[in-house]
């Protein structure tokens, strides 16, 4: 048997081996000949520390209790690397891009750069992973308790080996995981180490599988039957279980911060995933095939009672296979160990960027340019946090005493980190998901899972017995594993169902209502859109002043050589001659992400904007300026509007005054021409009555003919002042309108009628009676005395030889249009304006009337709801008379 | 507003619609890809369907239960590797990262 002695020395020796490898692996890769450090086959078995000890112990364990059920386990993350298309590949695009160091990180950063929720993501890890690590300790523990079982001079401490074992871990994660400050670039040793871990454990498992299946019980026929003669042989799986499960298991593969450490953090290249899209699960088959085989032999050969959780190292014990078992002890320490390194490596980031480097950074209160060296505070604080951890793990495992079945403690810290998924996978493919919503919904599935899940799971006295029965205050309803008076599901069912249906539906609704800042708007669609621009505005602003500040303080966070290495290529690439580049934007992105890369991109963020402070324009900022100057080009738009209204009301006052100007200068001329067109008469009449008075001895004819000229001048005069009183009362709009009804056939019959009495020469009138037969509502009298007008304008002023007027009617919508054309020469271009003005006159020489008639007739026509209009385009004289048929205007 | 032609949206080249040959069956393949983890998922829920213990006279026996959940897994693999490199073959000549295709 081998000692315990042996045991030790031989685990110091393995760990040796990897210190080694990891050593010379970071030499390889600095050297920069380390082309298969990067191999997908690399990558691929890193993964595998998703593979622990629970896994590599418990899964046996599982199967001995459940039957096929611990296969769920594997079945989620195979899902998830197959589906690889669907999400890992923008996880892996948005972390490479974004220079995330953790999946607090990520979550931070898609929302806003968010430090509480960085803080809240960090506590989950943390209290979801130390069980987890707990576990480890435990399993590492119990396989050394079975070789000091074995060990004849046994002195083996249980409590002083699990202190030793955490110990041993922290340094070994210490040394491996803190050794180079940037969390964003990839170590390459942790990374070999791992995957020469993962290489061990498989070996070791498949070992003991074939030792089981062809040494033990006789190849594959007859390990299938004793599989079936079993008393697991039978299939029995709880149906919620195994779908519930089989998610949580492809939710946690994702959510858990070491898993995302190696795959997204630590990928070298995208294309990777694609080969470790069947390679990993190819892996995972490989770890699971063996296990209801060593589970059942177990169960046939080791005495009752026997913890089936270490039948991996009991079944070859017991067949006398001592170097079998050693190599499966190795194999089992080799998942612990990985699994706990880089978990460790993984939360101690986490704490440290969010958690203790913000409280340091505000504490000093001064800046980050002046204070001390923030390199080995980073550094210290990564190293104490993986210590503090390692401890909290250690405690964890003392209070609960470590009797727990392993498996069941691994689900409930897959509960608890799958929480992180509706915030994960809604920043990654939702554009509206809030920081507020995502903060909602992990606190909701938080309380939860820690109520119906944790606190009842983890034994002890944790949750009280009469709570657990009766609900606290005595309300059945909130009892921990029967929410909402739903009884009788399996606990994990249970808790699993409602913690992340409430978490999201928490998230969605929150998200729904909230309204996100500018800048978790700006990260929503980099994230979301990754493949569409990789890189994205941000928006810092600085002086020169400040590089010298941003290179101090650089330096203290990248190391003074990396740091002027890279300032130096900066200027270069800016063109400039010295080591200190001009702070644009682009380089201020550029070194905040680079920051990202050691202290997270909150704290980058924070720092840059404590240097670049003063005188930066935040994302914010430049929102605010946008939104102001949108406010102001609104507020100018609207100026412009009003003075353009006041250009407008401007011209109309300017045309309404030159209106006025006009219509005094047309009163002027209106008075001139009345008492010009009075005085006339007036002249002749007082002549002629002069003459008549003061001349003695008259001719009876002569009196005769001067008391005619009186009278005519008299009647011309009564004639003159009907048509002004007529024009003004129609004007002013007083007229009285004595509608009704006729045929438009007799109107004309009337004005021609009356136009032709006492004509001196004949004109022909061409009518076509059939149109005229249109029935009008309208002032008749008015009607016929515009037509009488029209006629014995064209009786008078026709100048052809055998004067002819065509009377010409038709209808057009509604419109009852009357043309008259005589066949003289008509009436001069420019004066067919002014032909229905007052006074005006086309020819002297043929002065009959006073110039007044066409303007009644367009004031009558007017006031009919019509118009009269010179038409042009004819030879002769022609005017439309065009008025309503009537019955609409009958109406009003 | 300023009218350079290289601001002129009509000028940003626009991906094609149709693809040649390879392009296409690439990216056929990919869409077998994408659809292959639902198969799986569907695969993986029919032991929900059969009858446990208790619920019949002669229950699964678990030899025939791995068959059918490792067979199932080992598929899935194959098909998965079978995918990766059908598409690495052909989008070797094409392999350009960007907006996704269709």
């Amino acid at each position: 048997m081998a000692s315990l002695n042996v045991l030790v020395l031989v685990c110091l020796g393995y760990v040796a081996l990897l210190f080694l490898v990891a050593f010379a692996a970071d030499r390889l890769a600095a050297t920069g000949r380390s082309t298969w450090l990067r191999s997908p086959l690399v990558y691929t078995l890193s993964l595998s520390i998703y593979c622990t000890a629970w896994t590599f112990y418990g899964a046996v364990g599982y199967a001995a209790r459940s039957g096929l059920e611990f296969v769920t386990i594997y079945v989620g993350p195979t899902l998830v690397m197959i589906g690889w298309w669907w999400g890992l590949r923008k996880l892996v695009r948005v972390g490479r891009s974004q220079r995330v160091t953790s999946i607090a990180d990520l979550i931070s950063s898609r929302y806003g750069k968010s430090n509480t929720l960085a803080i809240c993501v960090t506590i989950l890890a943390v209290i979801s992973v130390t069980p987890y690590i707990a576990l480890q300790l435990q399993s590492i523990t119990l396989s050394f308790s079975i070789f000091a079982e074995a060990d004849p001079n046994n002195s083996y401490n249980e409590i002083a080996s699990v202190f030793w074992v955490a110990a041993g871990l922290a340094v070994f994660a210490i040394l491996f995981g803190t050794r180079n400050l940037d969390a964003n670039e990839r170590h390459h040793g942790v990374v070999t180490a791992v995957a020469i871990e993962a290489v061990v454990k498989l070996v070791a498992l498949l070992a003991v599988g074939i030792f089981v299946v062809w040494g033990v019980a006789g190849g594959v026929g007859q390990t299938m039957a004793r599989i079936d003669a079993s008393e697991i042989g039978q299939w029995n799986i709880d149906r919620g279980r195994w779908a519930t499960i089989t998610f949580l298991a492809a939710a946690a593969f994702v959510c858990l911060p070491r898993m995302f450490q190696v795959m997204v953090v630590e990928n070298d290249d995208e294309r990777h995933l694609r080969t470790a899209a069947w390679a990993f699960p190819l892996y995972l088959l490989l770890m699971s095939l063996f296990v209801v085989p060593i589970a059942v032999v177990g169960l046939d050969l080791m005495p009752e009672g026997a913890n089936p959780d270490l039948f991996v190292l009991t079944v070859p014990l017991s067949q006398g296979q001592q170097g079998l078992a050693m190599l499966s002890f190795l194999g089992g320490f080799s998942s612990a160990t990985s699994m706990v390194i880089v978990a460790a490596m993984a939360l101690s980031t986490m704490v440290s960027n969010h958690i203790v480097m913000p409280i340091w950074l505000s504490s000093r209160g001064t800046g980050a340019s002046v204070s001390g060296d923030v390199r080995s505070i980073v550094l210290l604080s990564r190293r104490v946090s993986i210590a503090a951890i390692m401890a909290l793990g250690y405690f964890y495992y003392r209070l609960s005493g470590g009797g727990a079945a392993l498996a069941a403690i691994g689900l409930i810290a897959f509960a608890g980190i799958a929480q992180i998924l509706p915030a994960l996978v809604g920043g990654l493919f939702w554009r509206g998901a809030t920081r507020t919503g995502a903060l909602a919904g992990l606190t909701v599935g938080f309380v939860l899972w820690l109520y119906t899940l944790l606190l009842p799971g983890i034994g002890g006295e944790a949750m009280p017995a009469n709570v657990m029965a009766s609900g606290p205050f005595g309300l059945s309803w909130l009892r921990p594993q029967a929410l909402f008076g739903i009884d009788g599901l399996d606990p994990m069912v249970h808790s699993v169902m409602w913690s992340l249906s409430l978490n999201a539906a928490a998230f969605c609704v929150v998200s729904l209502f909230g309204f996100p800042s500018p800048i978790e708007r700006l990260q929503a669609a980099q994230f979301v859109n990754v493949f569409e621009h990789s890189a994205g505005p941000r928006g810092w602003v600085g002086s020169v002043a400040q590089s010298e500040d941003l290179m101090i303080m650089s330096q203290r966070i990248l190391g003074a050589r990396e740091a002027q290495v890279f300032f130096h290529a900066e200027a270069q690439r800016q063109g400039a001659r010295g080591y200190l580049p001009e702070p644009t934007p682009k380089f201020l992105e550029r070194l905040e992400r680079e920051l990202a890369g050691s202290v997270g991109a909150a704290t980058a963020h924070a720092m840059i904007g404590q240097i670049v402070g003063g005188s930066s324009v935040s994302v914010e900022d430049l929102l605010a300026v946008a939104d102001e100057s949108a406010q102001l080009l609104e507020y100018s738009s609207r100026l412009e509007a009003k003075s353009d209204e006041l250009g407008r009301t401007a011209h109309q006052l300017r045309e309404a005054n030159e209106k006025l100007t006009q219509i005094s200068l047309q009163k002027d001329n209106f008075l001139s021409q009345v008492s010009h067109e009075l005085r006339t008469p007036m002249t002749s009449i007082r002549a002629f009555s002069e003459i008549l008075r003061d001349t003695e001895g008259l001719e009876p004819e002569e009196q005769t003919r001067y008391a005619t000229i009186i009278h005519d001048e008299a009647l011309r005069l009564t004639r003159l002042l009907d048509d002004l009183l007529d024009l003004s009362v129609l004007e002013n709009g007083q007229v009285n309108l004595n509608m009704g009804e006729g045929l438009l056939t007799e109107v004309l019959d009337r004005a021609v009628s009356t136009a032709m009495t006492g004509a001196s020469r004949d004109m022909r009138i061409l009518r076509h009676v059939s149109d005229e037969r249109i029935p009008v509502h309208s002032d008749l009298d008015r009607l016929t005395q515009v037509f009488i007008n029209l006629i014995a304008n064209a009786r008078k002023y026709c100048d052809a030889n055998t004067p002819e007027l065509s009377i010409r009617v038709h209808e057009v919508g509604g419109k009852v249009v009357v043309d008259m054309v005589d066949n003289g020469s008509g009436i001069p271009r420019d004066s067919r304006k002014l032909v229905f003005e007052k006074f005006a006159r086309v020819s002297a020489e043929r002065a009959g009337g006073a110039g007044l008639g066409l303007a009644i007739c367009r004031e009558i026509m007017q006031r009919l709801g019509g118009d009269i209009t010179y038409l042009n385009g004819h030879q002769g004289a022609a005017f439309r008379v065009s008025f309503p048929s009537g019955y609409q205007l009958a109406a009003q | 507003m300023s009218a350079e032609p290289d601001n002129d949206p009509s000028q940003v080249p626009h991906p094609p619609v149709f693809l040649e040959r390879q392009g296409y069956r690439r990216r056929r393949l990919m869409d077998a890809a994408r659809v292959l983890p639902l198969i799986g998922a569907g695969l993986f829920a029919v032991p929900l369907l059969w009858p446990g213990v208790g619920e019949t006279e002669a229950p699964y026996s678990l030899s025939s239960a791995i068959i059918y959940i490792f067979g199932v897994w080992a598929g899935l693999i194959i098909l998965a590797a079978v995918f990766g490199y059908g598409a690495r073959r052909l989008g070797r000549s094409s392999d350009v990262p960007g907006p996704e295709p269709r």
